[in-house]
Order: structure tokens, then C-alpha cells, then sequence
């Protein structure tokens, strides 16, 4: 019998003439392989809080491995000498020898962290992103409510870890939180209770947490993640105007290869920029706080960033507590109101701005197309209103430290915020909606007297005028079609690019003005600079 | 349309896969149709073997070593570097720094090596996929309805209400079933033995008074606080200087003449006329608005002030809330010398201790 020849080369082929018999996936590898993505940068800050998610669960699972979710008191021992003989909790010496004793514990620590805040960031901003451009109208109403869940998740996930390693800065962050849940009217004690099982601290709440952050958060998180990456997959994602692009179609990049290799390299550029942030700036240094002791605190002490807004509110909220005179009498303290109702409120808020648009425009057909902030001086009235608004309130939150940095009376800090909460957010839409209607005015005003081009003329009368580059010939105006209008002249090709290279020109400078680029027409000729007098 | 393959296998109609003549960008460009793809612009950025390319070339290659050079000094790092730690600035402190900054670099280097190679390398593109968005297919929708329609007729709800009715009757029951073993293993009754209204200075069983006691246990005489001074004691029993007894620490102040006969007028206003013992006075460090420890007590102006949310309490005027988001006052510990010479608790805390609650008297 003759031995088969072995054909090295026929062994990929029939590979996948296998896998396909038993699976079918050439069809849909196809859609996958060529499914057209838009590209702009603006688009990547969402990737960016999917890749800080990808390394905290990376960090988050080695940290398991060390850490000790229990309150059971012990007496720690291990390197860091300061703290020797102390009592404090298993949590917190666990934490403390993830530092000190696990050989590179403290790096994955940091990195963890520092995910963590980059991951609230991302999310923020490009929350921000998908608001001011109008990526969240119909049909993706659902994936912005999806999107605005999970920076409460993640907000959950970030409290829930902070609190954790049981130091004494987390624990006093738990001690507000208990505060928080005792606010809430007629079941905020049995509520505190429930999850503390009993009074504040109790024994537990650490190992409850622990379960929640490793398990059911991060298990909502992802599912949430799923559901939103699918949406945007499925729905295809949103592009600017431009040329060549309508509400219809998709105009960028096949997903493979080189969309996919942008991809991978900016997800090895944020972990790179994480692991860089953790080797050389420290954060969140437990060793030095302490094991929590309910009588200890010091001034200066701040929650991670995105917690700082509410502790903001909570400084400014005036002392109103509101007394029910039936029985023994009951209240409603002052801290129910910035803590609990203005989260509700804000969530609230951003689950229905979609709609809520959606009705006072009348507009409830599908958008695949963005609009430029200032085509929707409105709506981005409104973002600059909930931005300041938001940003008085975390400045409030680190109103003792600007106090003391600055020589400020403390007390001042907090009346500016209280007035700088009601008047700044409606100067902030009155600006900005002045800005928009500015920039609109100037995007017209150059389609239909063209663009500056430096050069001034002096007329037979004596008066000086400057030359403007018309960007069309015919007569008339060229209608804005909500993209960027060139506003220079080497945006028109007409002056040669900047020269490129950092300390020697890797080029040569162009020498005449070459084929232009402009986003409009690409046959008409364009007319040379000649006069400023059209018509 | 500046597409720089040759070929032109084009038009609506579908390719012969077999036509010997079609390059593999043919089949490609084929199949993005069969998507509803348009590729429109497909153009190289170097020309293969040009000077540009291998230049290009060179720098992928060099940002890979670099990730391995960078990678290899992390490993080496890693295990020979001194990491124990040591107090003092010894080599350990650089273990974390240089650890982050190699593996930093190293995933920057494939970064940025992946995206050089991706931006630079591959042809530019221009591809356009229509959404198929506004096509709706009613004749589906009408389908999908209809057979949904027809499966509530083939179950018969609205001609059998019993089965409706019974169903949701027994199904009521179930789902509660499910939340009952969590809901009932987690509810815990807050006030039990009154634990929110008392603390650890509550007398002993017996009539036995507490003494207030430093964070390392030992008693206090009125002595060992000079004026103006101030000291943070706890309840003299088992565990009382550990968070178990979270709500019991108390600021213990020796005011000055003046500021103690003021605090002793506020006091007798409020009917605490013997709270007081001497010049001493003693507050709930618990704040009344979110738990912080209120701490930092500023002698020049008896004001308290809890430095999570800046709560101000004026202590010659019973702790009074005077800025801030608090707006109850910190309770007063009522207390007096023992025959001894030892500070205790005349009674536990009037008034109920940290921050508030709904059913709070």
C-alpha cells in the first residue's frame, strides 16, 4: 500500500473546509470580516473605558488571590515596620501585604486603581461625546440608557472596591455611605441595618461587599458592556456628515485588518498609559491612612474623583431638616437631599433626555448622521449647563483643600458654591448658546464670502479691504451640509501643508499649491487668489 | 472611484469564482458586494519596496524589539531586584516605579508598533455599506405578528380566564418565594437591645457609672488636660476603644473661665444644668450629619468642625450647629469625678448619637 503524501500546504484549506461543514461560519465570517466601521477620534473614548475594563478584571483577579475579605481583628506583622503590632482588620493587613509582601502586589494594586479611574473618565467623556454630538437620538434612545446605567454600576463598582482594603480613609467613605442609607425616609434604618447587619460597622459589611464587587458587579457590568457593544454593532455606528455620507450608509473602513489593527494598538496604548500611570504616580497609599478607627480623621480627605460631586453637594446643602410632628415626631435630615434625591434626580435626567427631545422637537425619525455642537445651540446649551453644574460641585467637594491652598475662608468656599450652583449653570447656557449661534454665523459667513486670506488690498478710494478666496465660482451661496467648513487657506490646498518632523523637516515643503482636498467638490477648478470683489 | 487593482470584475453581476483572470482583491471587492459593501478607494500608501516602505518596515521592527528589550527588563527586574521592603529609601522603593515603566514601555511598544504598521502600512480605504435601515419588511412584520397572535389564540387565555387567573395566583406566590430567603436572611430589626439609641457609656447593669477612658484604656484625671486642651475619650468597658463601639467617642474640653461660664449659662438654658464638671465638658465626636468623626476644635473660637462636609458646631452654645450641611446639635455627655479622682459618665448620651434618622424622637 502506498503511503498518502502529506501535503503541508493543502493543510489550512482543509481545515476550514472542516470547520465550515460542521459550523457554517463562512457566511457570517465574511459579514464579520468586512463590516464597515467610521473612523474619527472622538469615536476611541469609549474603547477607552472597554480596554480599562478589560485590565481591571486582568488586575482585579490577580488581587483575589491575596486579599482577605474578613473584620475579624488581628494584629499585623508583616514588613511595613510602622504599622507592626497594630490591630486592625484581616482586610486591611491583607491589603497591606498585597503592598509590601507580595512580590509586584503593589503595581497590580496601583494599576487596578488607576484603571478604575481612567474607566469612570472614559465613560464620562465620552458620555459627553455621544451627548453633544446627538449620537443618543433614535434608534440608539436604548443604548444611551444602557451607556448612562453603567456609570452608576461602575460608580457602585468603585465605591464597593474603595471600601474594601478597610483603611482608615475607605472606612470613613463607608461611615457617609451608612449615613446616607440612614437619610432615607421611614426605612432607612432597617435598610443600614440589613446591609450592615446590625449597627455601623459590624462584622460583615466587608465580606459583603467583596461578593458584590468581584461577583455581581463586575457579572452586570459585563452584561451591560455586552449589550451595548451589540447595540452599536448591530445598529452600525453613527458618522459625521461629509462627503459621500447619509443617514443610509456606513463610510469608513472595512473591520479587518486595518481597523482591527488600529483597535489592538490603542488597546496596548491604554494599557501601556495605565501600567506607566501605576509604576510612577502612587495612589491611594492605604499604608499611610491606617486601619479605620471610627474616631480618626483629618482634614483633606477626598473620595476618588467621581464620588467628589456628591460629597460636593453634600457640603453645600444648606442645614434644612424637615420635621414631621406626628407621634414622637419624625425627619427627613438635610442628607437625604444632595445624597439620594440628586442622584435619582440625575439619573432620571439622563435616562430621559432622548426622549424628552425627541418630543419638543417632534422629530422621531432615525439619525445615523451627527450634528456639531453648534448646529444644536440648545442641546449644547444644555451639556454646558449640566457640566458646570457638575463641576461646581466637584470643586465644592474639595472646597476645604482649595480653601487652604488659596488662603480662602472656608466658609466663603461654601456660599460661592451654593451661589455658583444656581447662577453659573444658566450663564453657562446663555454663553454657550451665544458661541454656537457665533460659530454658525462664521461657518456661513465664509460659504458665502469665502476664506481670509491674509492678504490686504487697497482700493482706488483709499480704503483697505481684505482679499477673501471665494470657495465656489457660480454666484450665490454654498449651503452648509453641518460639516467643517475650511477656514483657511491651506485647508484649500492653496498654501502648502505645515512642514512635518520634529527636530529636522522629514519633507520637502510643497512647492505649489497641488491637488486640493477640499470635504466639497472635487472637479470644479478653483479660481486663484485675484480679488476680494466678487460680482 | 480610484481603486489601483487592476481587473475589472465589476457591475451587479456576480463574479465566476473560477475565472483564472480574477486577482484575490477581485473576490474580496465580490464579497464586500454581496454585503452591500462599496469599497471606493482603495489606495497603497508605499509602494512595495520602496524606500519609504523599508523605512517604515524598520520602525514596526524597532518598536517590537523594543517591547521584547523592555519586556526582558521587566522579567529581569521582577526577579533580581530587591523588593522586600525596608524602611528608609533603600533600592526597594524603586521596584514598583521601574516594574510600571518597563511593562509601560513594553505595551507601548506593541501599541505603537501595531498601530505604525495598521496606519502606515496598509492601504488607505474608503468603503461604504449601506444600513438597510429604512427598509422596512412589513410583509415580516405582519408575518412575526400574526404568528405571535395566533400563539395566544392556540393557548386559549382570553377563552379560559381560569387559567389566566390561576396562573398569575400560583405564579405571585413563587416569585415570592425566591426573594424571601434573601430578603429574610438579610433584614435585621435596627433596633434591637435599642442599639441606636444607646452606647457604651449606658451605666453597667448594677447602676455601675462608665469611665471615660483614653484610646490606650487608662482613666482620666480632670489634671491631665490643661486649658483650652481637649481629648478624644471613650466608654472604660470591654472593646470600648475599638469600632464596635463606633458611636460612643466623645471630645473631652477643658474650656477657659470665661468660655465654661458661657457653655454652663447655654447648658442650664437647656435644662442640662449638671452636665458639666467644673470647667470640663464632654461632646459626642460622632457628627449629626453624615458620622464623621467632627475633630478638629479650634480654642480661639470653641468651634468644632467636621472636616468631611465642614459641619461647624459652637461648643459654648451647646454644640450648636452654626454652619454647614448638620442641623442638630452634638450631644452632650453628662459627666463628673468619681471618689477616685476619675472622669465617668454621669448617664449615657441624652440625646441620640450620630447621624439622623427617619424615626429619630
Amino acid at each position: 500500500m502506498k503511503r498518502r503524501k502529506f501535503e503541508m500546504a493543502a493543510v489550512p484549506g482543509n481545515a476550514a473546509r472542516g470547520v465550515d461543514d460542521r459550523f457554517q461560519v463562512a457566511t457570517p465570517l465574511r459579514r464579520l470580516l468586512n463590516k464597515v466601521f467610521p473612523d474619527h477620534w472622538s469615536f476611541l473614548l469609549g474603547e477607552i473605558a472597554l480596554f480599562s475594563f478589560i485590565v481591571l478584571l486582568l488586575t482585579g483577579v490577580f488581587l483575589t488571590f491575596f486579599f482577605e475579605p474578613a473584620m475579624t481583628e488581628v494584629i499585623y506583622n508583616g514588613s511595613y515596620a510602622p504599622l507592626r503590632g497594630t490591630p486592625m482588620s484581616a482586610a486591611y493587613a491583607s491589603s497591606l501585604d498585597i503592598t509590601f509582601d507580595v512580590r509586584g502586589g503593589l503595581i497590580m494594586r496601583q494599576m487596578h486603581h488607576w484603571a478604575a479611574l481612567l474607566f469612570m473618565a472614559a465613560i464620562v467623556v465620552h458620555m459627553l461625546r455621544v451627548f453633544f454630538t446627538g449620537a443618543f437620538r433614535k434608534p440608539r434612545e436604548a443604548n444611551w440608557i444602557i451607556g448612562s446605567l453603567l456609570f452608576w454600576v461602575g460608580f457602585l463598582a468603585g465605591f464597593t472596591g474603595y471600601s474594601l482594603p478597610d483603611d482608615g480613609l475607605s472606612g470613613t467613605g463607608l461611615r457617609i455611605a451608612s449615613g446616607i442609607m440612614l437619610s432615607i425616609p421611614v426605612i432607612g434604618s432597617w435598610l443600614t441595618s440589613s446591609i450592615f447587619d446590625g449597627e455601623f460597622p459590624g462584622t460583615i459589611i466587608i465580606s459583603r461587599f467583596y461578593i458584590a464587587h468581584v461577583l455581581l458587579i463586575p457579572g452586570l457590568l459585563l452584561a451591560l458592556i455586552g449589550a451595548h457593544l451589540g447595540l452599536v454593532f448591530k445598529q452600525k455606528h453613527t458618522q459625521w456628515p461629509g462627503p459621500g455620507r447619509t443617514n443610509d450608509n456606513v463610510v469608513g473602513e472595512r473591520m479587518f485588518p486595518r481597523y482591527a489593527l488600529k483597535q489592538g494598538g490603542f488597546f496596548m496604548v491604554v494599557f501601556g498609559v495605565i501600567a506607566l500611570m501605576a509604576g510612577l504616580f502612587q495612589i491611594n497609599p492605604i499604608w499611610l491612612f491606617g486601619p479605620y478607627e471610627a474616631w480618626v480623621v483629618s482634614a483633606a480627605s477626598q473620595p476618588d474623583w467621581y464620588v467628589m460631586f456628591l460629597d460636593g453637594s453634600t457640603r453645600l446643602m444648606p442645614a434644612w431638616e424637615i420635621y414631621i410632628p406626628i407621634g414622637d415626631g419624625y425627619v427627613i435630615p438635610p442628607l437625604f437631599w444632595p445624597t439620594v434625591v440628586l442622584p435619582g434626580v440625575l439619573v432620571g435626567m439622563s435616562v430621559l433626555y432622548p426622549f424628552i427631545e425627541a418630543r419638543r422637537l417632534k422629530d422621531f425619525r432615525s439619525h445615523n448622521l451627527l450634528q456639531r455642537p453648534r448646529d444644536v445651540p440648545a442641546r449644547s446649551g444644555l451639556g454646558a449647563m449640566a457640566v458646570t453644574f457638575y463641576l461646581v460641585l466637584a470643586l465644592s467637594g474639595a472646597n476645604d483643600v482649595i480653601a487652604d491652598k488659596f488662603n480662602i475662608s472656608l466658609n466663603a468656599m461654601t456660599w460661592g458654591g451654593r451661589i455658583g450652583l444656581l447662577l453659573l449653570p444658566p450663564l453657562a447656557y446663555f454663553v454657550t448658546y451665544r458661541i454656537c449661534l457665533g460659530l454658525q454665523q462664521h461657518d456661513r459667513e465664509v460659504l458665502a464670502h469665502g476664506v481670509e486670506t491674509g492678504i490686504i488690498r487697497r482700493l482706488p478710494d483709499g480704503r483697505f479691504v481684505e482679499v477673501h478666496q471665494p470657495l465656489h465660482r457660480e454666484d450665490g451661496e454654498l449651503e452648509y451640509v453641518g460639516w467643517v467648513v475650511p477656514k483657511k487657506m491651506n485647508r484649500l490646498g492653496a498654501l502648502g501643508p505645515a512642514i512635518r518632523g520634529f527636530f529636522y523637516p522629514i519633507e520637502k515643503p510643497a512647492e505649489a499649491p497641488v491637488s486640493p482636498a477640499p470635504p466639497v467638490d472635487s472637479d470644479t477648478e478653483r479660481s486663484e487668489i485675484s480679488s476680494g470683489e466678487r460680482r | 472611484m480610484t481603486t489601483t487593482h487592476p481587473g475589472n470584475a465589476g457591475g451587479d453581476q456576480p463574479v465566476d469564482l473560477d475565472d483564472p483572470d480574477l486577482s484575490r482583491f477581485d473576490i474580496v471587492r465580490a464579497g464586500a458586494r454581496e454585503d452591500d459593501i462599496e469599497i471606493v478607494h482603495y489606495e497603497p500608501q508605499v509602494v512595495p519596496g520602496s524606500k519609504a516602505e523599508r523605512r517604515l518596515s524598520r520602525t514596526v521592527a524597532s518598536f517590537f524589539l523594543l517591547t521584547g528589550a523592555s519586556a526582558t527588563a521587566f522579567l529581569a527586574i521582577y526577579i533580581w531586584w530587591p523588593w522586600e521592603y525596608e524602611l528608609g529609601h533603600g533600592g526597594d522603593k524603586w521596584y514598583t516605579p521601574l516594574l510600571g515603566v518597563t511593562l509601560g514601555i513594553s505595551l507601548l511598544g506593541i501599541g505603537f508598533g501595531v498601530l505604525t504598521w495598521g496606519k502606515k502600512l496598509l492601504p488607505k480605504e474608503v468603503s461604504v455599506q449601506d444600513r438597510h435601515e429604512g427598509v422596512v419588511n412589513e410583509r415580516d412584520r405582519t408575518i412575526t405578528g400574526q404568528t405571535m397572535l395566533y400563539m395566544a389564540d392556540e393557548l386559549g387565555v382570553k377563552r379560559r380566564p381560569l387559567l389566566g387567573v390561576s396562573l398569575l395566583a400560583g405564579l405571585a406566590p413563587v416569585g415570592a418565594v425566591a426573594a424571601a430567603p434573601l430578603v429574610g436572611g438579610l433584614i435585621s430589626q435596627p433596633h434591637k437591645n435599642n442599639q441606636m439609641f444607646t452606647t457604651g457609656f449606658a451605666p453597667m447593669e448594677g447602676g455601675q457609672k462608665v469611665r471615660l477612658v483614653r484610646e490606650d484604656g487608662r482613666p482620666i484625671r480632670p489634671a491631665d488636660i490643661s486649658a483650652g486642651g481637649q481629648i478624644t475619650v471613650f466608654p472604660g468597658i470591654d472593646h470600648g476603644v475599638s469600632n464596635k463601639y463606633a458611636d460612643s467617642p466623645a471630645l473631652l474640653i477643658h474650656l477657659r473661665d470665661a468660655d465654661a461660664l458661657e457653655a454652663r449659662e447655654a447648658n442650664v438654658r437647656i435644662g442640662h444644668d449638671d452636665f458639666m464638671w467644673g470647667n470640663f465638658a464632654a461632646y459626642s465626636k460622632i457628627c449629626t450629619h453624615a458620622g464623621c468623626p467632627a475633630s478638629l476644635y479650634e480654642q480661639q473660637t470653641n468651634r468644632l468642625l467636621c472636616p468631611c462636609h465642614q459641619s461647624q458646631f459652637l461648643i459654648t452654645d451647646n454644640a450648636k450647629p452654626i454652619f454647614g450641611p448638620a442641623s442638630r446639635r452634638l450631644p452632650q455627655l453628662p459627666i463628673f469625678v468619681d471618689d477616685e479622682g476619675y472622669f465617668v459618665a454621669t448617664s449615657d448620651y441624652t440625646e441620640t448619637v450620630g447621624p439622623d434618622f427617619w424615626e429619630r424622637p
